[in-house]
């Protein structure tokens, strides 16, 4: 069954942050009639539970779908949504590969934002042809032309003809699908060359051991093939080649050149298949790889430790399954002497943090520990040794440190005029360094800063919004390292140092933060039979303390006969507090204690 | 014959303090009637249930049962002795508030049968017996309390509520010396309890946390009044002859309220009346807490009224075992753990009782542990440890 190739469209749709994306997404699906509309539910493709709670893209995800378009012809559509925080670029890089053209959501009210722009670079890069369109135009609010005028100036693309849509009510949907037809490109590629697919995920069951996802460029793959992973040099015999319903698999004969699709071959071990690597016929493979994917390196770092430490080998499957689709994920053993056995992770940032941390919990069931999140630092050593450090645990003694430098980001933020004052004394604040603002429009300007990494992992984003009433967009990238003052904050509970607890901050910000962290623990740790002092101190110098008192004595309640399963109930509370507790001497430290650094902003 | 004690509820009172938020309400003369009457089907039921036990003690409690109109109380008397095999020495304890009482009254409880009275006082200072929302005043309570000895009441019990808001070290001694001067038998001394749901919560909620957290206080007695106040009362009570025997009662010898002591030592009881527990082998139970639906469901089909059971296994039995019979100051004793368990009191709990000694919390001896001052002070700490 040949598929003829000038009727498949490969695309994806990229947007800023909600924009519409996965509404549109949606849309089409239901349009084209894969789901009728009672199957339908919002965010079909967002099959995640925490995607749909969130209502953002974490996964990319892809489906097929039959279009009968106007000129009587029936299309294959492969469509990939994509994920819109800039957390998940990587993840966007990755699908935009495996597709000839992309779908451009603009949202007529807000316009061109930050991630708009970073997103059209990124498939400008990928040589994909970029479509735009113009959503969410029932908004009372909508300024379509003046948006499309935006798209021309401000990124350089033809508009006049973009489609204006409401993903929301359905409104021209099918000028949508029309174009999809008139301006992405079909494939090319001989689907009688050698073998070649680009992985651009996979994923873990455990009936059929991992299913990789691919694009096929050259070739044609089907049942019984001995395949080759090229990069991991792994060889297996294809067991199953099929493409994407709405949410399963659906097998096929084969998958040809310019087809989207999956392939199982009973692979077991999951790092025999690395996203970005190509596959090739065994017997007759093509004679380059494809270009595969820019490795992507994590920026912020934490430990991660189960709350039971008989879970360490669960978390360590965790982890090695959830890093199949998401290799920006990194991740290595290390030892606290507060909460044992656990791992340094890697993330590209923090709403990446939090989602892994999500994931592990909701789809493997784990309990966890996370620690104080931080960037790399290098730190230059007296004796010429730097060392990249992402451990706070491990900065040398001061006495063999010559200086440390940490990451700067270039940051771009796009706001409305009114509120360019409130972000730039934020981006002050932040130890940012002002670059230029310009103005691509009377009322929006864009202001680029040097800002340091480490200021915007906590909380920047929702500074940043709550700042502008959710007017201000923002991308950044890595600028480089840079030389700075920094000190390793050090808290001691009862006397003892607690390495978990410890983090790297700019010097003349440390007696604010050691400040804010004891006031933080010291509600956070329940009282004891004894004083607990808690203290925060740079090199050995405690600069702020407080202090738990001790507990002298509980209330003497009466106890009748019907209050003695209430009070059982009082007292299985007060135990069930117990367990969730990290034992660090002989204080019992809550788990809540150790991610109370990451709310240090909130007050 | 086995042992049973009763205890019966009669959840009318005048008015609701302030800091209640035990199962009781005012209601009119009508309802209270209709209450009776179910209370007396519900009594007759049981009685033929535990036809084969003897009861040790009663208590009926409240709300305030010396509200209600006192033949209710003899009519319900004489249908538990008619349902009922009660022992020949057997406690009968009712619980009386002041400002209900008169020597009418007094003398029908005593011809009933009830040879014990529970006198809620709380506090011998009119300025917080106001803030309580009690109706009455210290010279009332003392009218009363004559009165009952007058009647012939030779074992009476005095409630004392200890950490009111605004309450000082001198003003709680107050309190105790003209308790004292009254010569009760028993004397229940407890704290007070900010429970959700009551005026109290809404108007001390903030200082309650500092409380808890050992901080400077607005109105309630601080942490270290609180402990002080305990410790003064601990002390004047003990001059005074009266021993303590639980973590929050006191009586002079041959005084201690034995219906109480059952409830610590696990004795079974039955509990009759609107939301009433009991424990009947190693079942609890509890009653339906809406008046109206239990008066229809006495009248229909009386086992319906038991909402809730809880079948406590071994390890729950063990539990409350200890944390019910430590609150005993003469604590747990290792024969009867083991008698009853079939594991020795070490093989179960060994760790948490060398635990628990080492903190200076807990006394083990050869044959017995038990709670030490400090281990009072902080019993929910303690406790707490006894559950698996």
């Amino acid at each position: 069954m040949a598929v003829d190739q000038s009727k498949i469209r490969n695309f994806c749709i990229i947007a800023h942050i909600d924009h519409g994306k996965s509404t549109l997404a949606d849309r089409i699906i239901e349009q084209t009639g894969l789901l009728t509309s009672r199957e339908m539910q919002a965010q079909v493709l967002d099959n995640m539970d925490l995607e749909r709670e969130r209502g953002i893209t974490i996964k990319s995800q892809a489906v097929r779908i039959i279009y009968k378009a106007k000129d009587g012809e029936e299309y294959i559509f492969n469509l990939i949504d994509t994920p819109g925080h800039v957390d998940f670029n990587y993840e966007v890089s990755r699908s935009l590969a495996a597709c000839d053209g992309a779908i451009l959501v603009v949202d007529a009210a807000q316009g061109v934002e930050a991630q708009t722009l970073a997103n059209v670079y990124l498939a400008l890069d990928h040589d994909l042809d970029v479509m735009p369109v113009i959503n969410k135009i029932d908004l009372p609010s909508a300024q379509p032309q003046m948006v499309i005028d935006e798209i021309e100036n401000v990124i350089g693309i033809e508009a006049q003809d973009a489609p204006q849509i409401s993903a929301k009510t359905g409104l021209n949907i099918d000028q949508v699908l029309e174009q999809i037809v008139e301006k992405i490109p079909a494939p090319s590629g001989d689907p009688k060359a050698p073998f070649q697919a680009l992985i651009f995920d996979a994923i873990y069951d455990s009936y059929k051991g991992v299913i990789v996802f691919c694009r096929v460029m050259e070739g044609t793959v089907k049942v019984g093939d001995r395949i080759r992973m090229m990069a991991t040099k792994a060889e297996e015999d294809v067991v199953e080649v099929g493409y994407f319903g709405a949410g399963q698999f659906i097998p096929c004969d084969e998958l040809s050149a310019g087809m989207v699709g999956y392939i199982t071959a009973s692979i077991k071990n999951v790092r025999d298949t690395q996203i970005g690597d190509t596959v090739t016929n065994a017997l007759k493979p093509c004679a380059e790889p494809l270009p595969g994917y820019k490795k992507v390196n994590p920026m912020v770092y934490c430990g991660l430790y189960p709350a039971d430490s008989a879970k360490y080998p669960d978390l360590r499957d965790a982890l090695e399954k959830l890093q199949i689709n998401d290799a920006s994920l990194h991740y290595e053993p290390e030892t606290s002497l507060a909460l044992g056995f656990g791992f340094r992770c890697g993330f590209l940032g923090l709403l990446h943090l939090e989602i892994i941390q999500e994931r592990l919990e909701r789809e493997f069931n784990l309990d966890l520990v996370t620690t104080a999140p931080g960037v790399i630092y290098k730190v230059h050593k007296t004796n010429g040794e730097v060392i990249d450090l992402t451990n706070p645990s491990n900065l040398p003694d001061p006495s063999e440190i010559e200086y440390m430098e940490e990451p700067m980001v270039s940051a771009e933020i796009m706001v409305t005029s009114e509120y360019v004052g409130a972000i730039m004394k934020l981006c002050q604040e932040r130890r940012g360094i002002y670059l230029s603002m310009e103005y691509i429009e009377e009322t929006r300007a864009l202001i680029k800063y040097d800002l340091p990494l480490n200021e915007i992992i906590y909380d920047f984003f929702d500074a940043l919004k709550s700042r502008s009433r959710g007017y201000a967009s923002f991308d950044y990238e890595l600028k480089g390292y840079e030389r700075s003052e920094l000190v390793k904050l050090d808290i001691l509970i009862n006397k003892e140092m607690v390495d978990a607890l410890s983090f790297i901050v700019f010097k003349d910000s440390a007696y604010d933060r050691g400040r804010r962290m004891c006031e933080r623990l010291k509600g956070e740790i329940p009282r004891h039979l004894f004083e607990i002092p808690i203290q925060a101190a740079v090199g050995g110098k405690v600069i702020a303390r407080e202090t738990v008192k001790a507990m002298r004595k509980d209330v003497l309640a009466k106890c009748y006969g019907g209050d003695i399963s209430r009070k059982r109930k009082l007292l299985e509370k007060q135990k069930e507090g117990k367990k969730r507790m990290r034992q660090v001497g002989n204080v019992e430290i809550p788990q809540e204690a150790f991610m109370s650094v990451l709310k240090l902003d909130e007050d | 014959m086995k042992e049973l004690e009763l205890y019966i509820h009669i959840p009318f009172c005048v008015k609701k303090c302030n800091y209640c938020d035990f199962l009781s309400a005012p209601a009119d003369e009508k309802s209270q009637s209709a209450y009776m009457e179910a209370l007396k089907k519900e009594v007759s039921y049981y009685g033929k249930q535990f036809a084969d036990r003897e009861i040790s003690t009663i208590f009926i409690g409240g709300g305030t049962p010396s509200w209600v109109k006192a033949s209710y109380i003899e009519d319900l008397m004489r249908e538990i002795y008619a349902s009922f095999t009660i022992a020949k020495d057997a406690e009968i304890s009712m619980e009386c508030n002041p400002g209900t009482v008169t020597k009418e009254k007094l003398e029908i409880y005593k011809n009933a049968g009830i040879n014990r009275l529970s006198m809620g006082l709380q506090s011998a200072d009119d300025e917080e017996l106001k803030n309580l929302g009690r109706i009455h005043t210290f010279e009332q309570f003392l009218e009363n309390f004559n009165l009952a000895r007058e009647c012939g009441f030779t074992n009476i019990n005095i409630d004392l509520m200890h950490g009111l808001p605004k309450q000082t070290v001198e003003k709680a001694r107050e309190t105790l010396e003209k308790v004292i001067a009254l010569n009760p038998e028993h004397i229940s001394s407890y704290s007070l309890i900010i429970e959700e749901g009551t005026p109290f919560f809404d108007w001390y909620k903030e200082d309650l946390i500092l409380q808890e957290n050992g901080e400077t206080t607005k109105l309630l007695p601080k942490e270290d009044t609180l402990y002080q106040i305990e410790k003064m009362s601990q002390k004047y009570l003990a001059e005074h002859g009266y021993i303590r025997y639980e973590i929050s009662n006191y009586a002079k010898k041959g005084f201690r309220c034995e219906h109480n002591i059952g409830y610590w030592q696990r004795k079974d009881y039955l509990g009759l009346g609107l939301g009433a527990a009991s424990l009947i082998e190693n079942v609890r139970y509890s009653n339906i807490v809406d008046i109206e639906k239990y008066i229809m469901t006495v009248c229909s089909d009386c086992k319906a009224i038991r909402e809730e059971n809880d079948v406590l296994d071994k390890k729950a039995q063990m539990e409350e075992c200890m944390f019910l019979g430590l609150r005993m100051l003469e604590g747990v004793s290792k024969n009867t753990f083991a008698e009853a368990y079939g594991n020795s009191m070490e093989q179960i709990y060994g760790d948490v009782i060398t635990k628990l000694e080492q903190e200076k919390l807990l006394i083990n001896t050869a044959d017995r542990i038990y709670l030490t001052d400090k281990g009072i002070d902080v019993s929910n700490y303690v406790l707490a440890h006894f559950l698996f």
